[in-house]
């Protein structure tokens, strides 16, 4: 089981708590997570399933590389944070 | 007669209200909401007595809200969305050559569909052109219905026959359902600006909000105005009453000025925060606030 946390600036906006989801891949265990919280999804995703362009997420510390697929690899006890790009100030 | 006013801004949306005094009524700030967050648009629905606000989160994307009782409490709903992408299709802006997403990035515009399609919304709508004039483009292109940008469009209740554009180049108006455009050269103090508003039941009544020119978007002389014409554009009157007429810079964006169902009472906001109701047509201003986030969108409802 891989553990998602999402960033705390978008709790204010829909709740999405620390949840533990299987998967083999960045989308297997999203996809996981935002079937039990469908109005997260819209938050960090697109219209295309791609990840927001001022979102990123990391997996293990490493941000993922496949942006638009999420095809990166998650451990099993990967650790997958959801947080805002610093992008402008 | 609206007595209530959605304003959203640059950061929340205000409810402002219109209270009956001692002395004579007053418009005030009765609720803010969303504070701190980009509100594109708000739409009250007298259809089914609802009201929209459409957020942009930046980080978070865009997203919808609505109320059932007239603002007091929100709940999110469905946001407008592109389906998927076709594979392969490569599809590119003319201007930039950058790719289409398919992405809504920004719920810049959002109208009420027809009285007989209640929960209908449009978040775009388009006009023939023909008639208009891009002063922006080659000679040979200036008619060209496919290049013009015309701001705002709005259509009088009772002759739906008549529409006003403020244009990118100036007025336009229309008499036969938006088929064909003639131009309105008249318009005092200047002829460029974002918003106009046409009275609901008298095709000749019309309000805009001038700034000099699309290189300077500012007020003319700083001076903050409204132009109404009463006569289908032939001749315009300057109206300033109530309103700044020295070193006032406010722009006012085309969603930020509205009429009320009666055509007696209308509400502009501008970039700098200020907020300005008129009971009698424009004739006067009451200055509601002056210090509110950029404001996008005024409606009565």
């Amino acid at each position: 089981m891989a553990r998602v946390t999402f960033t705390q600036n978008m709790q204010r906006h829909v709740p999405s708590p620390p949840a533990d989801a299987p998967g083999a891949t960045v989308r297997e265990v999203l996809e996981r997570v935002f079937a039990l919280n469908p109005p997260a999804r819209d938050y960090v995703l697109d219209d295309q399933g791609a990840v927001r362009r001022h979102m990123v997420v990391f997996v293990n510390g490493h941000q993922i590389r496949d942006r638009v697929g999420l095809s990166d690899l998650v451990p099993p006890d990967g650790e997958v944070h959801v947080m805002q790009a610093l992008s402008g100030g | 007669m609206s007595d209530r006013l959605f304003v959203a801004t640059r950061n929340g949306v205000f409810t402002v209200a219109r209270r009956t005094g001692r002395a004579r009524p007053r418009w005030t700030i009765a609720r803010a909401q969303f504070l701190g967050d980009n509100a594109s648009m708000v739409l009250p629905d007298r259809r089914e007595g609802s009201v929209y606000v459409a957020l942009g989160h930046g980080h978070f994307g865009v997203k919808l809200h609505r109320s059932q009782d007239g603002g007091r409490s929100w709940e999110p709903c469905a946001t407008p969305a592109y389906p998927p992408k076709p594979e392969g299709l490569d599809e590119r802006e003319p201007n930039s050559g950058r790719p289409i997403l398919w992405n809504t990035e920004l719920v810049w515009a959002l109208e009420r569909g027809h009285e007989s399609e209640p929960g209908t919304l449009w978040c775009g709508t388009s006009c023939q052109a023909d008639g208009m004039r891009a002063a922006y483009m080659p000679p040979e292109r200036q008619g060209d219905p496919d290049v013009q940008d015309p701001h705002h469009m709005v259509q009088c209740r009772a002759n739906p026959d008549v529409l006003w554009v403020q244009h990118h180049n100036g007025v336009f108006r229309s008499t036969d359902g938006a088929v064909s455009w003639h131009e309105i050269e008249t318009v005092k103090p200047a002829a460029f600006g974002f918003a106009v508003a046409v009275h609901p039941d008298d095709p000749d009544t019309a309000w805009f909000v001038p700034g000099v020119s699309d290189k300077h978007r500012i007020p003319v002389k700083g001076r903050v105005a409204v132009a109404r014409t009463r006569n289908g554009g032939r001749s315009f009157q300057v109206l300033t009453q109530g309103l700044p007429q020295i070193h006032a810079y406010d722009l006012t964006y085309r969603h930020g000025l509205d009429v009320d169902e009666t055509g007696d009472r209308l509400a502009f906001g501008t970039t700098t925060g200020s907020l300005w109701v008129s009971e009698d047509q424009g004739d006067s201003w009451e200055t509601v606030a002056e210090h509110l986030p950029p404001v996008y969108c005024v409606r009565f409802g």
